[in-house]
């Protein structure tokens, strides 16, 4: 056989291991296939290419993507991300790990997930979180399931028309396999409306509400008075948060949120074309049974050292099969160490840092945009890093010569507004050539 | 493997920092003081060199396919290529936004758009699908749209699927996350579906079956073709778990055996690395009649040009439209980009010359392993295997010598002692003391022989003083903790006892 560097197999392997099975031909190991399934034909693929082949095919590739300044968010921030983390998510007993079934030779994985674990339920003033999962729009999902199955008998979740289009459009498409029933909270002025809530929870078999922190027009969303009507009517709260800006803004749990859902991206995750981020979910103590996916915790082994294991492991799918708490299995653990790295470099005191910065930037771009005179602001509320303006400009044509301009930015949205983010990467100067950028454009 | 007992927060000290930010140019105004966090932050404050430390000693305390011979059935730890790492981790892709404008991301697109030809070629599926991103999230994704076939078909009252009786513990859990209920098939004395018991189950509640081929004993299911021919007889469809397509890699395609859906686990075929537990990429593949099913967004190709079809006005890129067929959005953007970058530089170095030997290879060693061990350990099913086999504990024990027999965690844990991570244990829940071996074609025969020698070794241990069996590991960082502690009083997060009191 002709090398490949995958399969270390030579010629006399391959007779030596046929004898000692005691079959001729690697073909007789699949005597049990009846022969019409054995494909004959040729696989449609390239020719096998050289590792330098590959690198060429990809640069060639890459070289038509013009990069563009990012001035958009809409569920994908372009944060710093420190250099150290990439080098150590690298880290080959890391990244090549399986699962840590054998929690022995696992302790790196497990203690780095209840770290993770532990700096999620800080950010979100949680009790306790789980080991992460697909994306914040699938964690959304299965916090709608953990409300229904909590909920013993209602089959209802109201969900904020001001939460992220896809994560209300993932909720709608597990919703409607689970068979549970989908309401949404009218938006007004930009904010959830508390009235539409109350007015919904009157309707009765609530199980609970969805609602956003930041929510899609980049507003921060006052939820005074929601936990105590869902309470009252014994629905729980979900709220679904932006985690890098919980270092600065009212926790889920000081809302009175039940269960905290988001997507980790923003915690220093590049943006890579949407995946792999990270979904976190975390609740309050009395869910704990109720949660989905891995959770680690702490004990003593043997001779009484700390150890960390898999716990609670009856609520999964390899126990409980069909009665589990989810389906999920394989999660984002990488992910997890990404954003726990993250926030170890970052600190309390980074992460206000860089929620100032980037608030700084998106208000000063705010300003500049609206002195341009081509665009009309649409509410009045605060905002961090994320805005929306009404155009006076056809909104396709604004972003269609901001990108040909190198920008991605004036992301239109579904009434016809343009969103605009502003993260601590972007520059005054950057800042400026943008502004600057829309002032040029002659329709 | 060295102890290391710190957790991040107990390097912790005030006023340190382990980032780098520019100034900030201007001011931002204050957030309202309703709408402020009021408790403290407490992350920890940590140098650079505490970080890097901290976590290269965390990561020495872990197993890793790079670090040794991983045989941990259904899994698939195969070698993880390393150019598959430089491909992923180019800055040109990393800095794309998922919704950028179509002319934009061209080259994103034709990996994709590539990537799906190839998965149709290999597997003999019309059309995949990117959106999940695990197994289990392909198998949700894949079961949608069995049910979504369905249901356009007016047919409600297909509510039942056939999930036989080895089948992995996902399958019926991603079932009931679907709303469908679930009926086991058992499986006969040779370790395959019964088909006889397989006929009273089928009537006009059954939506489809979910079958891995072969199956997680790693016997091939050689009647498929007459499966296939009862469910689609009596209205139902053919889901196919691709946990185990490894040993049919480049040899038996799930299409042409009859199966209408299926999932692949770009993490387990292809390559890309296991990552302790993710991010991994469950791909969907289907059949031609259900290929309008699929998920949104998706790739479509006109002329040369790629663009993306998806449900959004926002989304300002191509402009073909969403069809009604579709089951909706399944995650956030186009799944996990980086592992399908992985993923297709695989293929790309298999190329069509050298996928034909990867599923041989792996079969080749899976039985290999069988046959020089099947006089230690107690082989359950004697036939030829695929790319992995389930043992039923050791032929002897030593409960001979008085002492308690060893069981299979021991026999799992006296491996680790030997430099192995341990097979899959206790699963599939056919047999009591199953033991998975899955040793991958990336492994050479020496690897091989080397295992098998351990292996006898623990065996010939346990039937002359099974105690050095139930003390295992010795060598370990930690060695058995108490589980049963953990999960009476949960403890699942850091407490500083300082701050507490």
């Amino acid at each position: 056989m002709s090398g490949f560097p995958y399969f270390p197999h030579t010629d006399g392997d391959i007779r030596l291991m046929l004898e000692r099975i005691g079959v001729k031909s690697l073909d007789e190991l699949y005597s049990d296939v009846p022969s019409d399934f054995i494909f004959k034909g040729e696989y449609d693929l390239p020719d096998a290419m050289s590792e330098q082949e590959v690198r060429d095919y990809f640069e060639s590739l890459a070289s038509r993507n013009p990069k563009l300044k990012v001035f958009a968010g809409a569920g994908a921030y372009d944060h710093y991300t420190p250099a150290v983390i990439h080098y150590l998510t690298q880290r080959s007993e890391f990244l090549t790990a399986y699962t840590p079934y054998q929690c022995e030779i696992s302790q790196g994985t497990l203690r780095y997930v209840f770290e993770y674990q532990s700096m999620i339920c800080e950010l979100t003033g949680m009790d306790v979180s789980n080991a992460s999962m697909y994306d914040g729009p699938t964690s959304a999902a299965e916090a709608m399931r953990m409300c229904v199955a909590a909920s013993r008998g209602r089959n209802t979740v109201l969900v904020s028309k001001g939460l992220l289009p896809q994560v209300l459009s993932v909720i709608r498409t597990y919703a409607l396999y689970s068979g549970t029933c989908i309401k949404e909270i009218e938006c007004r002025n930009g904010h959830t409306s508390y009235e539409s809530l109350k007015a919904l929870v009157a309707e009765g078999d609530v199980a609970g509400a969805v609602v956003p922190s930041l929510n899609r027009y980049g507003i921060i969303e006052d939820l005074s008075g929601f936990a105590d009507t869902l309470h009252a009517d014994k629905a729980l709260m979900v709220e679904y948060c932006d985690p890098s800006a919980l270092a600065v803004l009212r926790t889920p749990s000081e809302w009175g949120a039940d269960i905290a859902v988001g997507d980790g991206q923003s915690l220093g995750i590049p943006l890579c074309y949407g995946g792999p981020y990270v979904g976190f979910m975390a609740c309050r103590n009395e869910y704990l049974r109720k949660l989905p996916g891995r959770i680690v915790g702490e004990t003593r082994d043997k001779e009484g050292r700390r150890a960390f294991v898999l716990t609670l492991q009856a609520r999964e799918q390899h126990i409980r099969r069909e009665k589990a708490t989810s389906n999920i299995c394989s999660n984002e653990s990488l992910m997890a160490l990404w954003v726990t790295v993250y926030m170890s470099l970052m600190g309390p005191q980074g992460l206000r840092e860089v929620n100032e910065a980037s608030s700084a930037g998106a208000h000063y771009l705010y300003d500049r945009l609206l002195a341009t005179g081509r665009f009309e602001p649409v509410f009045d509320a605060p905002f961090l890093k994320e805005f929306v303006l009404k155009p006076l400009l056809p909104a396709k044509e604004l972003h269609d010569r901001l990108c040909d301009a190198g920008f991605f930015a004036a992301l239109e949205t579904e009434e016809g507004y343009v969103s605009f983010c502003v993260t601590e990467k972007r520059t005054k100067a950057e800042i400026d050539a943008l502004v600057k950028a829309i002032e040029e454009i002659r329709l | 493997m060295r102890y290391y007992d710190k957790l991040i927060f107990e390097l912790s000290k005030s006023g340190r920092c382990g980032y780098s930010l520019p100034e900030a140019f201007a001011q931002a105004p204050a957030v309202p003081s309703s709408l402020c966090r009021q408790s403290a932050l407490n992350l920890p404050e940590v140098s650079e060199t505490d970080v890097v430390r901290h976590y290269t000693n965390l990561s020495q305390m872990n197993f890793g396919v790079d670090t040794g011979f991983y045989p941990l059935g259904s899994c698939t730890m195969k070698y993880n290529p390393k150019i598959n790492e430089e491909i992923a981790g180019m800055q040109a892709f990393q800095d794309i936004h998922p919704l950028q404008r179509c002319d934009s991301i061209q080259g994103v697109l034709e990996v994709y758009y590539e990537m799906e030809k190839a998965l149709s070629s290999i597997t003999g599926m019309e059309r995949f699908t990117f959106a999940p991103c695990a197994g289990a999230h392909g198998e949700l994704t894949g079961l949608m749209i069995m049910r979504r076939y369905h249901m356009l078909r007016g047919d409600s009252s297909r509510v039942k699927v056939i999930v036989p009786d080895s089948a992995h513990g996902t399958n019926p859990a991603s079932a009931a996350v679907c709303g469908l209920q679930i009926v086991e098939v058992k499986s006969d004395d040779r370790g395959l579906v019964d088909v006889d018991a397989l006929k009273p189950l089928l009537g006009p509640d059954i939506a489809g079956i979910m079958m891995t081929n072969p199956n997680t004993l790693g016997l091939f299911e050689r009647e498929i073709k007459e499966i296939a021919g009862l469910v689609h007889g009596c209205g139902g469809l053919l889901y196919y778990d691709g946990a185990n397509m490894n040993p049919l890699l480049g040899v038996v395609r799930p299409g042409d055996m009859g199966f209408d859906i299926m999932h692949l686990n770009l993490h387990k075929t292809f390559s890309t690395p296991h990552g302790g537990g993710g991010p991994g990429s469950g791909p969907v593949g289907v059949c031609r009649k259900l290929a309008n099913l699929l998920p949104v967004p998706k790739v479509t190709e006109k002329d040369g040009r790629f663009s993306v079809v998806d449900g959004f006005s926002n989304h300002v890129c191509g402009d073909a439209a969403v069809p009604e067929e579709t089951v909706g959005q399944v995650s956030g953007f186009m799944g996990n980009f980086s592992v399908i970058l992985r993923a297709y530089t695989y293929i790309l170095m298999l190329g069509r010359q050298n996928i034909k030997m990867a599923g041989k290879l792996a079969t080749l060693g899976a039985n290999y392993v069988k046959e020089s061990l099947k006089d230690c350990y107690r082989l359950p099913i004697e036939a030829v295997c695929k790319h992995e086999f389930v043992f039923d504990g050791l032929k002897d024990d030593g409960s001979s010598t008085g002492k308690p027999g060893a069981t299979t965690l021991d026999v799992a844990k006296r491996l680790l002692d030997f430099g192995y991570h341990a097979p899959t244990i206790y699963f599939p829940l056919l047999f009591h003391q199953a033991i998975m071996i899955e040793p991958t074609e990336t492994e050479s025969k020496e690897t091989l022989d080397a295992f098998i020698d351990v292996m006898k070794k623990i065996a010939r241990e346990a039937a002359a003083d099974p105690d050095i069996l139930h003390t295992a590991p010795h060598d370990a960082p930690i060695s058995r903790p108490d589980e049963t502690e953990a999960a009476r009083h949960p403890v699942v997060k850091f407490q500083d006892e300082s701050r507490i009191i």
